[in-house]
């Protein structure tokens, strides 16, 4: 069987990976989001000692090494590990863990620089109209939201073109935590070309249809707020 | 909210520079100046590009901290800030709509953003009709005028305009002077800074002329323009370049 009619066959184990591997990436970038967002909004409006160092650290860790990441989340969850008694290694739940902390850093750092931007346009605006604290944050966030949306879809293919953290604390077990990057490795290891062609094709395609519903969604958005 | 009648007398004035410097890095832009902002008729502040009138706004907005000198408001810096408004040369509108806009405004100014209350200050501006657009795909006249509804929100006892019509074309600054002079009939002090003499003329109850960072002249503007007392002053409406 080709690439291609396992893909129109719908072929139940290749759409059970893309499925898992669409769930764990999602759940990652909505994880880092959260954590990333505010931390970058922070940097990019706080004054403190270490800021600049801080500000160093997170563009570097941008690019973290992600096998270097599965191996400290595999440490911490390992059943000697700090976390250990969490019992997730090896489930999707740590694949979304360790795919977080290697975007975070990147949806964090080019959050800073979008409000670090943005910041520069309104402060007077927003001063003058006595907007401070968390309403400050929040404001800045929402009007730099289409920006944001390049942030998010940078951290998405980051994580969803990831193989090597994956791997380590998922350990890729079939029909479990089984993913499209790490059985594009395994069956092209194998010599199953089709499956690894069909699966390759699958992920191109879900982040060049992610990409093109956020460009559209920011355009759409664009028209209608301005 | 235009509509309502003259208002009290405001309690934020006077606000009272007092041998007020400021500085941008090592470039001096204020020196030592002394001014009292009183209630009554619009002040203009008057002065070619760099002469200061833009620092003096932004100092009495709070939005600047003098490096030396200071500057008193009669009712204490922070409930006088409160009650001050400010529109910048080129105001910035938020990623919203022009109603969302002023009911930010609303907001940030602790009152209830009713819709009552945004279409009326939409209508005093005159931009009912394009409440639901968004701010920055208004034409320039369509965002200054938008910026006064959202400086009007506040309900200020002073508004700070700073070349509020410096890009419009004729139309659009007639209009926005006439919501000036209508702000001003209901008791609103305004502080305006312009380097249009004829913009001066038709608002000025009383005039501050800036040069090279200091007060040059500070009059009624009917003497200021009648019989101004200083040469510097005779040589700015001669409109020879005071520099």
């Amino acid at each position: 069987m080709t690439a291609l009619e396992l893909i129109w066959s719908g072929d139940p184990r290749l759409f059970q990976i893309v499925g898992l591997s669409l769930f764990v990436t999602l759940s990652a970038t909505l994880l880092a989001a959260g954590a990333g967002m505010p931390l970058g909004a922070l940097l990019a409006l706080s004054r403190f000692p270490g800021r600049h160092a801080l500000i160093v650290l997170v563009n570097g860790a941008m690019g973290l090494p992600p096998v270097v990441v599965g191996l400290v989340v595999f440490l911490l969850l390992s059943r000697s590990g700090p976390l250990g008694e969490l019992g997730i290694l090896f489930t999707p739940q740590a694949m979304i863990i360790a795919q977080a902390i290697l975007i975070a850093p990147i949806i964090a750092a080019l959050t800073r620089q979008v409000i670090e931007d943005l910041w520069a346009e309104y402060k007077d605006e927003l001063t003058a109209m006595n907007v401070t604290g968390a309403r400050r944050v929040a404001t800045l966030l929402w009007d730099a939201r289409f920006s944001l949306i390049t942030s998010l879809l940078a951290g998405f293919g980051r994580a969803a073109a990831e193989v090597g953290a994956v791997m380590i604390v998922g350990g890729n077990i079939d029909g479990f935590t089984r993913v499209m990057t790490t059985t594009i490795a395994l069956e092209t290891s194998k010599g199953n070309l089709p499956l690894a062609i069909g699966l390759g094709l699958v992920l191109i395609a879900v982040i060049l249809l992610v990409n093109a519903l956020a460009w559209a969604a920011r355009g759409w958005s664009e028209r209608h707020a301005g | 909210m235009l509509a309502r009648p003259m208002r009290e007398r405001s309690k934020s004035l006077p606000i009272e520079f007092q041998e007020v410097t400021y500085a941008a890095g090592s470039t001096p832009i204020l020196n030592a100046i002394t001014l009292v902002i009183s209630a009554g008729p619009p002040t203009l502040l008057l002065g070619p590009n760099g002469s200061g009138k833009t620092t003096v706004l932004k100092l009495a907005m709070g939005l600047l901290r003098p490096v030396a000198g200071r500057i008193h408001y009669a009712s204490g810096a922070e409930v006088a800030r409160r009650r001050c408004a400010i529109v910048f040369q080129k105001p910035v509108m938020l990623r919203r709509s022009a109603a969302r806009n002023i009911a930010f405004a609303l907001k940030a100014a602790a009152r209830v953003p009713e819709a009552a209350s945004i279409e009326h200050l939409l209508q005093a501006v005159g931009l009912g009709s394009v409440a639901e657009r968004p701010a920055r795909r208004l034409s320039g006249g369509e965002q200054q005028r938008l910026a006064l509804a959202r400086a009007l929100a506040r309900d200020p006892d002073v508004l700070f305009l700073d070349e509020p019509t410096a890009s419009l074309d004729p139309a659009a600054t007639k209009s926005v002077e006439d919501i000036i002079a209508r702000t001003a009939e209901r008791g609103v002090k305004i502080v305006m800074a312009t380097h249009d003499l004829g913009q001066a003329r038709r608002l000025a109850g009383d005039v501050v002329l800036l040069a090279n960072g200091g007060i040059v002249e500070k009059a009624a503007a009917t003497t200021f323009f009648r019989a101004p007392a200083t040469p510097l002053a005779q040589r700015f409406l001669a409109g020879e370049l005071i520099l």
